[in-house]
């Protein structure tokens, strides 16, 4: 793969771990929303690319699903959780955001060393672009860990979600179609779980932070 | 055919409870059904034993040795769990407040949950069985949230939270896996790459670092839904706040189904790395797993919170065996799966009778249950007894013949530690066990309703049974451990 279709990956890769590092950095629970939406459609972008590029008719049907799914369903999904809830931002993050960002730093190093055998395996344009993946996956659980809020903890699963569908497009062109499309509706239904366990637990609690979920611990 | 029946047969059983309003007989319906499912598994069973794989529906299914034990496992255990189930949505119905649709809904999740681990463990392709691992966490969902308290939303919460990570893991090390096998020469393309048979096949010749770094993912995410540490939080948590059928079923065989897996991948990164690698990633988590139980077993107060780090201990020993991999310590980690299944089935269902007598599972509240309920209390002693790994019952002879493994291949250091942090184990539950069964006056005896005791019963002396003479099994579970071991 060489020229436009190439660079057309190689910016959408980019977006998607763009996405992931401006998720650290903006603390407004709106803007995590876009920022999935992007991420989204920069996947759904990449999945139709190479589905021209390989003429896989399989691929083009689950890029038709992520985009779908990931750019429209579950952004809206938490949006409208966001809207139902006062106090749209995350309020005390367990790490501040300038150190986020040089935590974010680090970690896309890291996923850069530990692709290696990746790229050595069988170097292309692709592969190299895997580590892009791996950091996003690496970002996402760095949200999860890090942030307080129930939406925010939707945003972390969700990049790292993002960040293995990347991953396996990159490698792969798609898993078989049935697991690529098993994964997407897996998805989907995680986070309507997630939605109503929140909605529930608000209803009780009234505004809904994970720091009040105390009742369960050694 | 009669793959194919033992999906079918329970989620039919499902579908039939959802969309009739629930009663008494509905409930023995799916008592039926899973009885069904039992006896199914058997059958496979008795053909596997002599050397036949089962194929269903275009090679999509495929029923070895290993499956059909573990179909065993599943069927034994639901059919336990959904004899206690009928009890539980009696009493939630008529005396909880909560309403008939509820009942049909929780059947519905309970029969999908088990069709999913079924299929999990029938799956010919690897991606396939990470699709069914990941269902059961949709489908347990809300059967954890199931009695809708404060704790019971914030366990189903962090379950779904922590699994669901996890299991994308497991996902990322799958689609590691695929990438290694399409640049093996020669091998299948297209939809079969990811089935277990030509990945086995090409096993020797996977690119090894792309496996290292697969291995080290798929046994961190799949040793989340197993509750291995460091990535067990979640499992103390779900484990008593789910009502004690489905508690039974995620504790019995959940936890050793998402195991299976890793079996599997064992097998093949085995094969392309040799045993060495992977024998390490699961000594660590593991012992590690040994380590927090036995730390954390002692400040329990809460019954099933007890039984929830005893099933962490227990993953953690059934780690050690298969990270031994010989082929007498793997039929010994499937022997324990079944015995651990069995009794700890049991002890979650004999604690959900505690909490619907006692209204309360803390231990400090129960006390003197051997004079006052004799048959609960006796039968929560050789639970205990037999989770503790005393003779008779199996887990004795089960994690006997694990050391005896582990010394076979150098791991003895190991398998002392985890003696240790067993003996550790053994004073935090005597010392809960004595409270609870012997501590404090009591009043007179008062009867345990047939309906309960049979289960119960049953499953203990199935237990015991095992340990006695591994007879019915013993050619299965080596038959079925020559699958994963090379």
């Amino acid at each position: 793969m060489a020229g436009a279709p190439l660079d057309l990956v190689q910016l959408s890769a980019g977006v998607v771990l763009a996405g992931a590092v401006l998720a650290l950095w903006r603390r407004d629970l709106r803007a995590l929303t876009s920022v999935l939406a992007l991420q989204g459609c920069a996947l759904a972008t990449l999945a139709i690319v190479l589905a021209v590029h390989n003429g896989a008719v399989g691929l083009g049907v689950v890029a038709g699903v992520v985009l779908v799914a990931k750019g429209f369903v579950i952004p809206g999904l938490l949006a409208r959780a966001v809207r139902a809830a006062p106090g749209s931002r995350e309020t005390a993050p367990l790490v501040n955001v300038p150190a986020s960002l040089v935590a974010a730093a680090v970690l896309v190093v890291l996923s850069y060393v530990v692709a290696g055998p990746l790229t050595a395996l069988f170097p292309s344009p692709l592969t190299r672009l895997a580590p892009l993946g791996l950091a996003t996956v690496l970002l996402g659980f760095f949200v999860l860990v890090t942030r307080r809020k129930a939406v925010s903890q939707i945003v972390g699963l969700l990049l790292v979600d993002n960040g293995v569908a990347l991953v396996a497009f990159l490698l792969t062109a798609g898993v078989p179609l049935l697991v690529e499309l098993g994964t997407s509706l897996d998805v989907l239904l995680v986070v309507v779980v997630l939605q109503v366990l929140a909605t529930a637990m608000r209803a009780r609690f009234g505004q809904f932070d994970l720091d009040q979920l105390r009742e369960l611990h050694d | 055919m009669l793959v194919t029946a033992v999906l079918v047969v329970p989620l039919a059983a499902g579908v039939l409870a959802a969309v009739l309003p629930w009663r008494r007989s509905v409930g023995w319906a799916m008592v039926l059904a899973n009885a069904a499912v039992l006896g199914l598994g058997v059958s496979l069973a008795v053909r596997a034993d002599h050397h036949q794989v089962l194929v269903a529906l275009d090679g999509s299914l495929r029923a070895d040795a290993l499956s059909a034990f573990m179909v065993v496992v599943i069927g034994a255990i639901s059919l336990l769990a959904s004899v206690q189930s009928v009890r539980y949505l009696e009493v939630e119905t008529v005396r909880g407040g909560q309403g008939r649709r509820h009942a049909s809904l929780y059947s519905l999740l309970v029969q999908l949950f088990v069709t999913c681990m079924l299929f999990a463990v029938l799956a010919a392709n690897l991606g396939a069985l990470w699709v069914a691992v990941e269902a059961t966490t949709i489908a347990t969902a809300f059967l954890v949230g199931h009695r809708r308290s404060d704790k019971a939303l914030e366990a189903s919460w962090k379950y779904v939270v922590i699994c669901s990570v996890g299991i994308a893991l497991a996902f990322l090390g799958t689609v590691l896996v695929y990438f290694a096998a399409l640049h093996v020469p020669g091998h299948p393309t297209g939809g079969s790459v990811l089935n277990w048979t030509s990945l086995l096949h090409a096993s020797r010749h996977l690119d090894p670092g792309v496996v290292r770094l697969a291995m080290a993912l798929l046994v961190l995410g799949y040793g989340t839904k197993v509750g291995l540490a460091p990535m067990h939080s979640w499992l103390p948590d779900a484990h008593s706040q789910a009502p004690a059928p489905v508690s039974a079923l995620m504790s019995g065989v959940l936890l050793t189904v998402a195991f299976y897996a890793l079996l599997r991948f064992k097998a093949v990164a085995d094969g392309a790395l040799g045993p060495g690698y992977t024998r390490t990633l699961l000594v660590i988590v593991g012992l590690s797993s040994l380590i927090v139980a036995a730390s954390l077993l002692l400040t329990q107060h809460d019954l099933k919170r007890m039984l929830a780090y005893h099933s962490i201990e227990h993953m953690g020993l059934i780690a050690l065996g298969a990270a031994a991999g010989t082929t007498l310590a793997v039929a010994a980690v499937l022997l324990h799966v079944l015995g651990h299944g069995l009794a700890k089935a049991v002890l979650f269902l004999a604690s959900g009778e505690i909490a619907l007598m006692e209204g309360t599972t803390e231990i400090g509240e129960v006390p003197a249950l051997l004079a006052r309920r004799p048959l609960l209390g006796g039968v929560f002693g050789f639970g205990l007894v037999a989770l503790l790994g005393l003779p008779p019952f199996s887990l004795f002879v089960s994690e006997l013949n694990m050391f005896r493994g582990e010394m076979a291949v150098g791991l003895g250091w190991a398998a002392g530690l985890s003696l240790l942090a067993m003996a550790v184990i053994f004073t935090a539950v005597a010392a809960h066990g004595r409270h609870l069964l012997l501590g404090g006056p009591g009043a007179g005896p008062s009867p345990t309703s047939r309906l309960v005791g049979a289960p119960l019963v049953s499953g203990l002396v199935a237990c015991a049974v095992l340990g006695l003479s591994a007879w019915p099994l013993q050619s299965l579970l080596y038959a079925a451990a020559r699958a994963v071991v090379r």
